[in-house]
């Protein structure tokens, strides 16, 4: 049987009257790539943040491999080895490309405060690591020309890239991106899913949560469907294709646009 | 402590919470439509009370203080458009230090024109020693006024917001911006005659307290302190709230005479106000929900 | 930068000394006096510099420890405990040899504490203080951080003001000297003191010490914390996804600026020998913001060249009664004109915003 990396039980979140999330229970087994998919409202995101500790849940347990991290802040849980993406990106303002990937190194560094004061000489060879890994990083996603550039000035697809490396060079062991293809075009799309399915291949196991339903259906392994905060559907990609549920929802959500 | 005094404390408690609910006010209002604490809120106090002082040499007090709280909402709405307007959706950390800077310029500019030393506007009715009493309180009638103030500033205040066009346009900009913005409504206006008329707020609290407390030409950054932990108390953007918490800011401060030597009287009001940022920094009436959307 | 920085660093030695020659070839030795406070000051600004614009946490409150610093070792080092001479604690302190005795010009016997060990416990105090107010404060942003730091400047303030043990509105003077240093044979001690023959001594140690801090906080942003702390400035969410303990990194570093602003203190007071309420004054809070803006908040060579540079002419009097004025004009023109310091403004942005400015608000949203 393969490990479980990550594994929601019963979580529920509200938010003042509003349950936002509801009793939503399922896996993440390691070495997959899953998805979350759901119309707009949801929860998906809240979700997300339920998963990296930005919020905690009103109710159930999260377990990622084998500690239950519900509660815990995000850079503990992010130390535990789980990454994450945002949906509407957030760069580190006014650092470059190079050193906001750097700092996706802290992590698997160690050099403190004093250490860092006083230069110690321990300390040179970790930064030359923490540069050479990052460097290789922005060459895998094709943006080491901009190294250089301050990396909220770069377009909106090499700001993703940069979001990614950043993420990639903690070396997680769970990936968690946030709609990766959201205002990109075709091509670079494609380019995502390729990329998305080579981090997968590097061990890396990655829960994605997306609205373009080529893609999903294209890189995933299993498909959980969520739809106001509750879920309603976890399979293959193909099962989920003809789900009656998941076809109502996808196809009413226009019906209930109007309203 | 006897009967008397503890009244004679409860009502001095609740003409200076009273003085410091009009500074909150103010901070108030100019929160509500911007985001914007402004540092200066205490320079206005002390202009209005300065230039009301000055006034009264050339006509009666009445139009002295007038005079003053008009000249000081000129200054008001100056400040906004030198400093304030073209701005482009600037930091909050600029604009912290911008209205800091500002409050600097205000204090050193009436040192300037009005020295150092320690003025007072007249009592309005009778003087110093005139006392009436009501139960077992003496009171001097500038207490009355205060809160008489107080009590014209917050009506007005509500029926201004609640029911007049302007009002009600100031408030749609403080809830939403730019949807205000599509209704076209001047958003800009708006921040403008937010600044005025929170410094013609200002600058009345400054006239009617001036009696009690005397002005200075740095009496600002205090009262700014006082005000702001008020309006914070009271949950910020909420008038009611800063009322209340006025009241008890200085009745807590009041009593603390009685075990804490007069010199670490403000330290009181900071150490509440530190605690209540701790643990309610959306104050005691205000709603953790609301808050947390805003920007702390 | 990596490069770079050590040659800076020759060049800003190479200049000081360059300073104190010329000082004294051209006879105006009287200025080497407000280079050293000037020093002093700066090292204030340089810590603030790390906190305000490399970690984006603004502190309207520096003064105060700076004056906890000043103040406890002026205190602990001037006031005789003669009278509690029996006492166990002062028996215990006399034990661990943290006393010393003399005599006042009055013949009197004085019994006070070591001014190394006073320093030391400035410095803990100071570090302590920060430590334990960093804690809530530190969870506060923007307006709320900017008075809760404010109100914590006020009340130490205020005690400085109404503690008799502070001297009241008169603070403390007589601070005697701190020997850093005892002389070795023909090598005489190093002491920080007023002594007017002591004055290019006191030069050098004090923009020794300014250079020393300003060496540590370069590497300090150079290094994994420093790239932890510009992430909480850039976005406090993605640096704690990436594993940055923000709370801890904001804590830690509070607790640094307090320290140099502490130690600046406590060398500044044995300096001038005594030190008065103005120091915890909210002005000077505000005065060491202003020289961290005008520097290019993320700056420090700016906050170094700025701090040193205007605080030295507010204390040659260059701006006369207007001097309180002039550092609040300019926290305003600089925010309003150059919110990255004047150091690194380029012509057309300034150009650009002076042209809006004229524009007033006229081209409406």
């Amino acid at each position: 049987m393969v490990p479980t990396m990550l594994e929601l039980k019963n979580v529920n979140k509200y938010f003042g009257g509003l349950h936002a999330v509801s009793d939503v229970s399922f896996r993440v087994e390691q070495g997959t790539i899953k998805a979350v998919i759901g119309p707009n409202g949801a929860g998906k995101t809240t979700l997300f943040n339920l998963i990296a500790g930005n919020l905690v849940p009103s109710a159930g347990t999260i377990i990622f491999q084998g500690r239950e991290i519900q509660g815990m802040k995000p850079h503990r849980i992010a130390a535990l080895g789980m990454a994450r993406t945002f949906q509407n990106i957030k760069l580190f303002h006014g650092m470059t490309a190079l050193d906001s990937v750097m700092v996706g190194r802290h992590v698997r560094s160690r050099a403190g405060f004093l250490a860092g004061m006083f230069h110690l000489p321990w300390t040179w060879r970790e930064e030359r690591e923490i540069r050479d890994r990052a460097m290789e990083l922005l060459e895998l996603l094709d943006i080491a020309g901009f190294a250089d550039v301050e990396a909220t000035s770069l377009a909106f697809g090499q700001q993703r890239s940069v979001e990614m490396a950043r993420a990639l060079a903690m070396e997680p062991k769970l990936l968690l991106l946030d709609e990766p293809a959201a205002g990109l075009n075709i091509y670079e799309t494609a380019e995502v899913a390729r990329l998305i399915t080579r981090i997968r291949d590097m061990g890396i196991t990655v829960l994605l949560v997306e609205h373009d339903m080529s893609l999903v259906m294209d890189i995933s392994d299993e498909i959980v469907v969520l739809s106001f905060g509750e879920k309603i559907a976890e399979d293959v990609p193909a099962a989920i294709q003809n789900h009656p549920e998941v076809i109502r929802i996808y196809l009413g959500e226009d019906e209930e646009a109007v309203v | 402590m006897t009967a008397d005094l503890f009244f004679q404390y409860l009502f001095a408690g609740i003409t200076y919470g009273i003085m410091y609910a009009i500074v909150a006010i103010g901070f108030n209002i100019i929160y509500n439509t911007t985001g914007i604490i402004n540092f200066a809120q205490g320079e206005f106090v002390m202009l209005g009370g300065m230039i009301a002082i000055s006034l009264l040499h050339v006509m009666p007090l009445w139009l002295a203080i007038a005079g003053a709280v008009v000249l000081t909402m000129l200054v008001g709405a100056l400040i906004e458009i030198l400093f304030i307007r073209w701005l482009d959706n600037p930091s909050v950390l600029r604009m912290i230090i911008i209205t800091i800077g500002l409050s600097i310029l205000i204090r050193e500019a009436a040192l300037h024109v009005w020295g150092e030393s320690i003025r007072s506007l007249p009592y309005f009715y009778g003087n110093e020693i005139t006392t009436i009493t009501l139960g077992p309180v003496r009171l001097s009638p500038q207490v009355l006024w205060v809160i008489g103030v107080c009590g014209v500033v917050v009506l007005l205040l509500s029926v201004f917001f609640k029911g007049t066009p302007l009002g009600r346009e100031m408030r749609a900009c403080a809830a939403n911006r730019r949807a205000a913005i599509l209704c076209g409504i001047n958003a800009r206006n708006m921040v403008t005659f937010s600044f005025m008329l929170s410094a013609g707020i200002g600058a009345l609290a400054g006239c009617v307290m001036s009696p009690i407390t005397y002005t200075q030409y740095d009496s600002g950054t205090p009262l700014a302190i006082k005000g702001f932990t008020v309006a914070i108390l009271g949950g910020l953007g909420n008038s009611m709230g800063a009322v209340a918490a006025g009241i008890l800011l200085g009745i807590i401060e009041a009593y603390s005479i009685s075990f804490v030597p007069l010199a670490f009287q403000d330290a009181i009001s900071i150490t509440i106000l530190l605690i209540i940022l701790f643990v309610r920094p959306h104050g005691l009436f205000g709603s953790g929900e609301t808050a947390r959307l805003k920007e702390f | 930068m990596k490069y770079t920085k050590p040659r800076a660093i020759l060049c800003l030695a190479g200049l000081v000394i360059a300073v104190q020659v010329l000082t004294r070839v051209t006879g105006t030795q009287y200025y080497l006096t407000q280079l050293t406070m000037a020093a002093y000051y700066a090292l204030v600004v340089i810590g603030l510099t790390v906190l305000m614009g490399y970690a984006g946490q603004i502190s309207i409150g520096h003064a105060g420890f700076f004056a906890i610093g000043g103040y406890l070792s002026a205190a602990l080092t001037t006031h005789n405990l003669v009278l509690f001479a029996d006492r166990p604690l002062v028996l215990l302190l006399d034990r661990i040899g943290i006393l010393v005795r003399g005599q006042d010009i009055y013949g009197e016997h004085l019994i006070t504490v070591a001014p190394w060990a006073a320093c030391l416990l400035a410095l803990v105090a100071a570090a302590t203080i920060a430590f334990l107010l960093g804690i809530p404060v530190l969870k506060l942003k923007g307006h709320y951080l900017a008075m809760a730091t404010l109100g914590f400047g006020t009340i130490i303030y205020r005690i400085a003001l109404a503690t008799d043990y502070f001297g009241e509105a008169d603070g403390i003077s007589e601070v005697p000297g701190f020997t850093l240093l005892p002389g070795i044979g023909p090598v005489p001690p190093l002491v920080v003191n007023g002594d007017f023959g002591n004055r290019v001594q006191n030069y050098y140690i004090a923009w020794g010490v300014l250079i020393i801090g300003m060496v540590l906080l370069l590497n300090l942003i150079d290094s994994r914390i420093g790239r932890a702390l510009r992430s909480i400035h850039g976005s406090e969410e993605a640096a704690e996804a990436v594993g940055v303990d923000t709370a801890r990194c904001k804590l830690q570093v509070f607790v640094l600026s307090a320290v140099y602003a502490a130690l600046a203190g406590v060398l500044l007071t044995h300096y001038n020998g005594g030190l008065g309420p103005s120091e915890a004054s909210v002005m000077k809070s505000v005065r060491y913001v202003a020289l961290v803006a005008v520097g290019g908040m993320a700056n420090l060579w700016g906050a170094l060249v700025m701090g040193v540079g205007l605080t030295f002419l507010s204390l040659r009097g260059v701006f006369g009664s207007f001097d309180d004025a002039v550092f609040g004009a300019i926290l305003i023109l600089v925010m309003l004109f150059a919110p990255d310091g004047i150091l690194g403004l380029q012509f057309h942005t300034l150009a650009a915003r002076l042209k809006r400015f004229g524009a007033g608000g006229s081209h409406d949203a």
